[in-house]
């Protein structure tokens, strides 16, 4: 029989004002199976805790029910003083009686026999709750990150200074991401390469630092601590081992009209190549699509149409025939930092948008994005840092910037605000400005977003010291008139429609995750929200978690992001990871569903519903190692408790700890007892 | 209790809510004291999802005349999916319910949030008005036994807990 402790607190009065806590201490007495039952004004205060712990010595208490506010409140509190009193804190449980009866009752006779209802359903309860122990879990103390841009990078340097290892993926050729197309970095104009490069070459130098470029996850198992993730090393044609980044190969290369993706399509570059000449690894990278000798073989030619690079190289670098190559990180956390795409906003769009047609994007060269821009007004770009119009080369005397092309348009665009394009379109209108005196800089917002350290003094330079124009209001259309770009717009606060001759328009596109993201968070059981940016946990209180335990999000593919707010997210991971590889075990509350392996039929209908695929197939062997069956098995590691899978269950052989059938069933058993 | 339709009669609910979002959304109610009727007892769940059918069957056979299932909104569970499993079962237990001899407007079925303190004050002042307007279930209760059996305290075998008690001492030192 157990002998069940109950404690009524008062709150002070605000229990005691509105039920009689004293009343409801001698009504639960004779509940059967209580052996100790008071009340006391304030029982989460050190006296109070002290009468539990007396309690559970004087009268060797098998379990504790504290009749006090909501056990998200105190339950910890209670347990932990279980915990010191010898014993075990799963035997002990909260009945609400504030939040769910004193603060929402005024009648003082209902509230008092509602609460001595809520003590006696949770009495049952804990006649049914059985000693656990906290599940231990070891950790793998090796992280992963996936995406090699300025969130990347920073998570994995403030994890490989923590010193532990570091699994760099990226699927492009380089590290670097956007940022290293960046001409100048809003709101201090600094050079963005000269701030991030040195970051890249950091991390490449770093001993803690594994680099794997040009590769992709291709599947995710495991758990918090214990994760293997498969990564695709694409075929890059190139031993890094071998090639010094001479330079050779490209040289010769005959395909030299390959549109460069680091110059936004503004430039050419060869089918072997770097993707820009601070690239790090600074090693070539065979684009095989594109190449000729490639090309070929896949129109079965018998001879190889090409051979060139090869041929150059003195190193013997380069080999046309490796191919992918899978390799299996063990690690314990993973990062993931995968950033974002440009909204493209032509009139063609594949996935059911609208797009903007009137605006001519992709017909017109002179009609540009944002990142197109960056690289006309960098340094390193293809125009040298000077500011000319890709049509013809010519300074642009008038150019248009659009703001909000896609971002908070809901009919044909996306719903939330890209966050970035305010401050970008203030420091292109600077930066045009600084470099044709001369000109004429005209921009059309929705409204001023600029709320950053610096944000607003920045944006407001613009128009205030550079006198860029700023017209509230939006375009309608743009088109080609001779020489001239019209641009149909509307002032808002003039109320008058605006004409404007420009020479060049570059259109604020929206922000959107990158591509892959979706596919990538399935494999790591993370969901997406309606926009396919990747969900955090909580939006306040943990920003830059996951719902799968030991994932976490750094930069743009959980929302528009900066790179103060990347960077700021990259360190908050690192900081979350390092605190995971601080303990050898980890904890965790055993709120966990177990299998009884004797009833199990092994139907795996628990597995299908599983949202965290905790839960895997088991052989069962005979004595002589023969199999004989099948029985589903959970992991504990992995299970975060929602009891889906045992209201599913066929044979009534899976049970959530903490809330099992037993449990559940004398709670409501426990309403017969009513009246 | 008077089984006349009666003003005397105080009709009794049960509430299978989950712990993320109607539990705390309760709880809310109760911070912002927001007073509402004083039927309902609450049971928490981890999930919707971790509701098994059997369960509203069991509170209404043990002598609840309304029943209220809630959790947190589609696309908002804390376990990203039990909430869409709770609803396509619950889908389908709907028929099931009448055919166990139910009356599905005893039950009722709703999304409450965390943050929704006032739509939980709203789903139990209403489920209880309804409930008054049907009377005591006694319909359903006639069918269950008449003499209700406490849950035995050893279910298949398995050691009462008070027998454990040695074992949790080790396990908490």
């Amino acid at each position: 029989m157990s002998r069940i402790g109950v404690f009524v607190c008062h709150c002070g009065e605000n229990i005691g004002r509105t039920v009689d806590c004293a009343a409801v201490a001698e009504a639960l007495k004779d509940h059967p199976g209580v052996a100790h039952s008071e009340d006391y004004k304030y029982m989460c205060s050190d006296p109070g805790q002290a009468l539990v712990k007396k309690a559970i010595e004087e009268h060797n208490l098998t379990g504790v029910v504290v009749a006090a506010c909501s056990p998200h409140m105190h339950e910890k509190t209670f347990r932990r003083a279980c915990d010191q009193a010898g014993l075990n804190k799963f035997m002990c449980e909260m009945a609400n009686i504030r939040e769910h009866c004193s603060w929402i009752h005024e009648d003082r006779e209902d509230a008092t026999a509602k609460a001595i209802d809520i003590g006696r359903t949770i009495i049952e309860k804990v006649k049914h709750n059985r000693p656990l122990e906290v599940i231990k879990i070891p950790v793998t103390k090796r992280a992963m990150v996936i995406g090699g841009g300025i969130a990347g990078i920073q998570a994995a340097l403030d994890i490989a200074d923590g010193g532990h290892e570091v699994v760099l993926v990226e699927k492009e050729a380089s590290i670097g991401g956007h940022m290293s197309q960046l001409s100048e970095t809003f709101p201090t104009l600094d050079c963005s390469q000269c701030i991030l490069t040195p970051r890249m070459v950091e991390a490449y130098q770093h001993p803690n630092i594994k680099l794997h470029t040009w590769s992709e996850i291709e599947k995710v198992d495991g758990y918090i601590g214990n994760f293997e993730v498969t990564v695709r090393k694409k075929a890059r044609s190139v031993d890094l081992d071998l090639c010094n980044g001479c330079g050779d190969c490209w040289a010769v290369c005959p395909s030299k009209r390959i549109p460069s993706e680091f110059d936004a399509g503004l430039s050419n570059r060869t089918a072997i190549y770097v993707p820009f000449p601070q690239a790090v690894p600074n090693q070539p990278v065979l684009d095989r699509e594109n190449c000729t000798l490639f090309k070929g073989r896949a129109k079965g030619l018998k001879k190889d149409a090409c051979g060139k690079c090869k041929d150059a190289c003195l190193k013997n670098a380069i080999d046309y025939d490796t191919e992918d190559e899978f390799v299996v990180e063990e690690v314990g956390a993973i990062v993931v930092a995968t950033g974002y795409k440009l909204y493209d906003v032509g009139r063609e769009q594949p996935e059911g948008l609208k797009g903007y047609g009137e605006y001519g994007y992709g017909e017109d060269p002179d009609i540009i994005d944002g990142l197109q821009f960056e690289r006309i007004a960098s340094a390193s770009g293809p125009t040298g840092g000077e500011i000319l119009r890709p049509s013809d080369g010519k300074e642009p005397k008038t150019v248009v910037f659009v703001h909000c092309v896609g971002s908070r348009d809901i009919d044909k665009g996306m719903a939330y605000c890209s966050k970035i394009c305010c401050m970008y379109n203030a420091k292109h209108a600077m930066l045009y400005k600084h470099k044709v005196h001369d000109g004429r800089a005209v921009a059309f917002y929705m409204d001023i977003r600029a709320n950053g350290k610096g944000y607003d003094e920045f944006s407001r330079r613009a128009i205030e010291e550079d006198h860029a124009e700023y017209v509230r209001g939006r375009v309608s259309r743009i088109f080609r008139d001779g020489d001239k770009l019209k641009v149909w717009g509307f002032d808002t606060l003039n109320d008058e429609q605006v004409i404007i001759d420009a020479d060049m328009v570059v259109l604020a596109t929206a922000i959107r995750p990158n591509d892959g993201v979706k596919e990538l968070a399935q494999k790591l059981s993370c969901s997406v929200d309606v926009d396919g940016f990747i969900n955090e946990a909580h939006p306040k209180l943990r920003p830059v978690e996951t719902n799968t335990a030991g994932v976490f999000l750094a930069g743009a593919c959980q929302a528009p992001r900066d790179i103060p707010d990347a960077v700021a997210m990259a360190s908050a991971t690192g900081a979350k990871v390092l605190s995971l590889f601080s303990a050898d075990e980890l904890e965790r509350e055993p709120a966990v569903a177990v299998v009884d392996e004797q009833t199990c039929i092994g139907c795996m209908r628990c597995a299908l519903v599983c949202p965290y695929g905790a839960i895997e197939q088991r052989e069962i062997c005979t004595v002589d190692g023969q199999v004989c069956g099948h029985t589903a098995y959970v992991n504990p590691g992995v299970c975060q408790g929602c009891g889906t899978c045992q209201a599913v269950c066929l044979s009534n052989s899976i049970d959530l700890q903490t809330f099992t059938d037993e449990q559940v069933y004398s709670e409501i058993n426990a309403l017969c007892m009513w009246e | 209790m008077n089984s006349q339709h009666s003003d005397t009669f105080e009709p009794r609910i049960t509430a299978f809510v989950c712990n993320w979002c109607t539990y705390t959304g309760a709880d809310l109610a109760g911070t912002s004291r927001l007073h509402m009727a004083s039927n309902v007892r609450i049971i928490r769940l981890p999930c919707t999802g971790r509701i098994d059918p059997l369960f509203i069957v069991k509170a209404f056979e043990r002598g609840a005349d309304g029943v209220i299932v809630s959790g947190c909104h589609p696309a908002d569970c804390h376990y990203t999916s039990g909430n869409y499993h709770a609803r396509r079962r619950f889908a389908v237990f709907h028929d099931i319910m009448q055919f166990l001899g139910v009356d599905p407007r005893r039950m009722t079925f709703s999304w409450v949030s965390a943050s929704e303190g006032a739509k939980w004050k709203d789903v139990v002042n209403e489920t209880v008005a309804n409930i008054r307007e049907l009377g005591p279930y006694e319909a359903y209760r006639a069918l269950a036994p008449d003499a209700v059996e406490p849950w035995p305290e050893a279910v298949d075998g398995l050691t009462p807990a008070g027998d454990q008690e040695p074992a949790a001492k080790e396990v908490a030192s």
